[in-house]
């Protein structure tokens, strides 16, 4: 059994490592699924005989909080790598810690949302606008609790690797970050269709 | 506790097994479930004999099947041997058994990840069994479940379902990946693009259609789901109305969404179907003719072509939907140029075998009857992929027929070329001939049974989902009595697959041991060296002109 090559030391011939290689792959599925669902937020939108004023029913100021929130989350999501990267744990661990603060605003504030729609009795049966809006918004939700799981991994029992493998450590942080930037770069085409547009 | 570590190994060849039995296990189950269907439609009404009992008297009271467990049975076979049986043994056991060692990697690039793989499409299939036992039993509305109807039928099974096939699907992505990443990462040295063999390459495509076509079928189950369980309209149309009952739902949705979501994925599926197949046909024949693949280039070209041309295909499903002309028109074009590289891999495969010393092997007369059955499954498809021709052949036994040439004599037959074949690589004992040609011979004169009469039942108009098979029908009169012979021709099916899995397990033991390259191959699978192996020269480099044997290895150097 030979060790497997090329999870830290870049593939001459592809200029990859293999984890890098499979978040994006991971991400080009992605892709394909938040692109189903916005498909299908197009076409019963196009084919609506009606369709609600959607600011005035989903709260703009928040959404627009939770947009800054989570593009700051995206900023320290890259000074932790860049601290891990540059050997300063210090570092790597307040800026991780950030990261992981805002994903939990971003919960907080999208569960004040939605505890406010339940309030008014704005539920997914109200129409179909809501319905996507719930859709879409809880799949991107479990797509953030995801990427804080591993973040709090990285920044937990995970972070033992850096004693022993720094540069696998460092790695790793950057392709949680390239998925958690993934998860940004959804939210902010998630913002305009559902509220503004 | 021995057999448990096998549960928990990372070992590629140890999830290779463990995909392949659970899927072989599967499709007897889905096998199970059609020979029930066979007996439905050859002696509809009458109660099915010896297995009664089992069937459940609220399914089956006295043995005789109701409509409603009809229906179960047509969309839970096929839901597992798509989901469950075919691809998992195709793409989870073939390819994670042979693609790393056929590219010389010491494993998966991700060996965790594909143990999570197999576990996920585990309790996928699991959950998809356990809704039998469900009250009101498994999903009934067909393997498509097309909404509005599967959005409201009752009970849970449909909700399980798509609990299911959320499981499935998030293990296909992991296992998509992982192949993905291996091909291009861990490819030996010396082991370019254009010397993989081309089992490898199928796989590669197919690894692609599984990441980039289910997660529209992961998509559209949420939305059912949210439409079944939080009362949303995704797919009820305004001022539906069940049952004379105007429906009270907030409406708005889009019946067509459901169906392009679907087919989405469930085009590119047929093809995850197919490319391991003709993987699989390629590496046996270019072993038993001795001689290199004709066309290996344009075989890999027309390869990714078909990937490609897979993704803009979907809507011919959806010809009877009403979706209009000019759209109709667009996948009617796109589905005749998909047929020239399906036509140019199954041409090259025939043209190898000209001027070949062909050796009749078990796997190879496995991989000959593909070649025509799978011709005969992909021509009579012509006539479904253009609108005018399809609208009266749709939904009727026709294309029940024709996609089960495809997939029965076509692809499962290419899988058990590759069982016999590479059954010596995995236990260094050969299968049984005697048994493996009579259990050739018997599948191949029954499934011809079973599946060309469904094309005449089709011309004639037969439906392919009716519990009495069409009795009620003035226009299925003159062609209902093919049925019985078809199911006798099923049941028969059934005996002479015993003789495969008797087969199967006393070779384990009893079989004839042989050397580590009993086929005389070349590619580095066959390589059963511990040195990591550096790659020199084409896969199929067989009757080199010069060479010291008809067959020289990619592993071995060039005689200078």
């Amino acid at each position: 059994m030979h060790t497997l090559p090329y999870t830290t030391e870049i593939r001459p011939d592809t200029g990859l490592t293999n984890p890098k290689l499979g978040i994006w792959l991971f991400l080009a599925s992605e892709v394909m699924l938040f692109g189903s669902l916005f498909s299908a937020y197009a076409l019963l939108r196009s084919g609506a005989a009606s369709w609600p004023d959607q600011s005035a029913v989903l709260s703009v100021p928040l959404a627009t909080l939770n947009t800054v929130i989570l593009i700051s989350s995206s900023v320290t999501m890259v000074l932790a790598w860049s601290g891990a990267r540059a050997g300063r744990m210090d570092r790597f661990r307040i800026y991780m810690g950030l990261t992981l603060l805002c994903g939990a605003g971003f919960l907080a504030v999208k569960a004040v949302e939605y505890g406010d729609k339940f309030a008014h009795g704005l539920l997914p049966s109200t129409d179909n606008f809501l319905a996507l809006y719930f859709t879409m918004t809880g799949v991107h939700a479990v797509h953030v609790l995801a990427g804080m799981v591993v973040n709090a991994f990285l920044l937990g029992p995970g972070a033992r690797m850096w004693r022993s493998e720094p540069e696998r450590f460092t790695n790793r942080v950057e392709v949680a970050g390239i998925y958690w930037h993934f998860v940004d770069v959804v939210w902010i085409f998630l913002f305009p269709v559902l509220y503004l547009l | 506790m021995a057999p448990l570590k096998y549960l928990y190994s990372t070992d590629h060849k140890v999830i290779g097994l463990l995909y392949g039995f659970t899927s072989l296990c599967f499709l007897l189950v889905g096998f199970v479930l059609v020979i029930v269907i066979r007996w439905q439609l050859a002696f509809p009404g009458q109660p099915v004999p010896y297995v009664a009992g089992l069937l459940g008297a609220a399914n089956a009271p006295g043995g005789i099947v109701l409509p409603e467990f009809y229906n179960q049975l047509g969309a839970m076979h096929g839901t597992i041997m798509v989901f469950l049986g075919v691809v998992p043994l195709a793409v989870g056991a073939f390819g994670n058994y042979l693609v790393p060692l056929q590219i010389g990697a010491p494993d998966m690039a991700f060996p965790r990840l594909n143990l999570a793989s197999y576990w996920f499409y585990a309790a996928g299939g699991a959950i998809m069994l356990a809704s039998f036992f469900l009250p009101g039993g498994a999903a009934n509305n067909g393997w498509t479940s097309y909404a509005p109807l599967s959005d409201l039928a009752p009970g849970h099974g449909q909700t399980f379902w798509l609990l299911g096939m959320l499981f499935i699907i998030f293990s296909s992505l992991l296992g998509a990946l992982n192949f993905i990443t291996t091909i291009v990462q861990l490819r030996a040295p010396g082991l370019t693009w254009f010397r993989l063999p081309f089992f490898v390459w199928a796989q590669f495509v197919t690894a692609f259609l599984l990441l980039l076509a289910f997660p529209a079928l992961q998509a559209a189950a949420l939305l059912q789901g949210m439409d079944r369980l939080a009362g949303s309209s995704f797919f009820l149309p305004s001022g539906l109305a069940v049952s004379g009952q105007a429906l009270d739902v907030a409406g708005g949705g889009n019946a067509l969404l459901w169906q392009h979501l679907f087919w989405f994925l469930g085009h590119p599926e047929v093809y995850v179907l197919i490319l391991p197949a003709m993987g699989i046909a390629a590496e046996v024949i270019a072993n038993n003719t001795r001689k290199p693949l004709w066309g290996y280039r344009v075989m890999v070209y027309s390869v990714f072509v078909l990937g490609f041309l897979s993704f803009v295909v979907w809507a011919h499903h959806m010809f009877l939907t009403g979706m209009g002309t000019a759209i109709s028109a667009f996948f009617q074009t796109t589905t005749m140029i998909i047929s020239i590289p399906s036509v140019v891999i199954l041409s090259s495969l025939i043209l190898s075998l000209y001027g070949g010393s062909i050796r009749f092997t078990t796997p190879m007369l496995f991989a000959l009857a593909f070649l025509p059955m799978f011709g005969i499954g992909g021509l009579t498809g012509l006539p479904l992929g253009l609108a005018t021709t399809d609208i009266p052949l749709h939904d009727t036994n026709y294309v029940v027929g024709h996609f089960h040439y495809l997939v029965a004599p076509g692809t499962i037959f290419a899988l058990f070329a590759g069982i016999y074949h590479w059954f010596p690589r995995i236990t260094g004992r050969m299968m049984n001939d005697v048994l493996g040609r009579i259990h050739f011979a018997g599948s191949l004169i029954c499934m011809n049974v079973i599946f060309l009469p469904m094309f005449v039942q089709g011309l004639a108009g037969v439906n392919r989902r009716l519990w009495d098979g069409g009795a009620e029908y003035a226009h299925a009169q003159g062609v209902l009595h093919f049925n019985v012979p078809m199911s006798i021709a099923a049941f028969g099916l059934a005996f002479f697959q015993l003789f495969f899995i008797v087969n199967l397990f006393m070779s384990i033991r009893y079989g004839r041991r042989v050397d580590t390259n009993p086929w005389e191959a070349t590619t580095l699978e066959w390589n059963t060296g511990t040195a990591p192996v550096r790659v020199y020269r084409d896969p199929y480099d067989y009757s080199v002109p010069g060479a010291k044997a008809d067959f020289t290895p990619q592993y071995e150097r060039a005689e200078a």
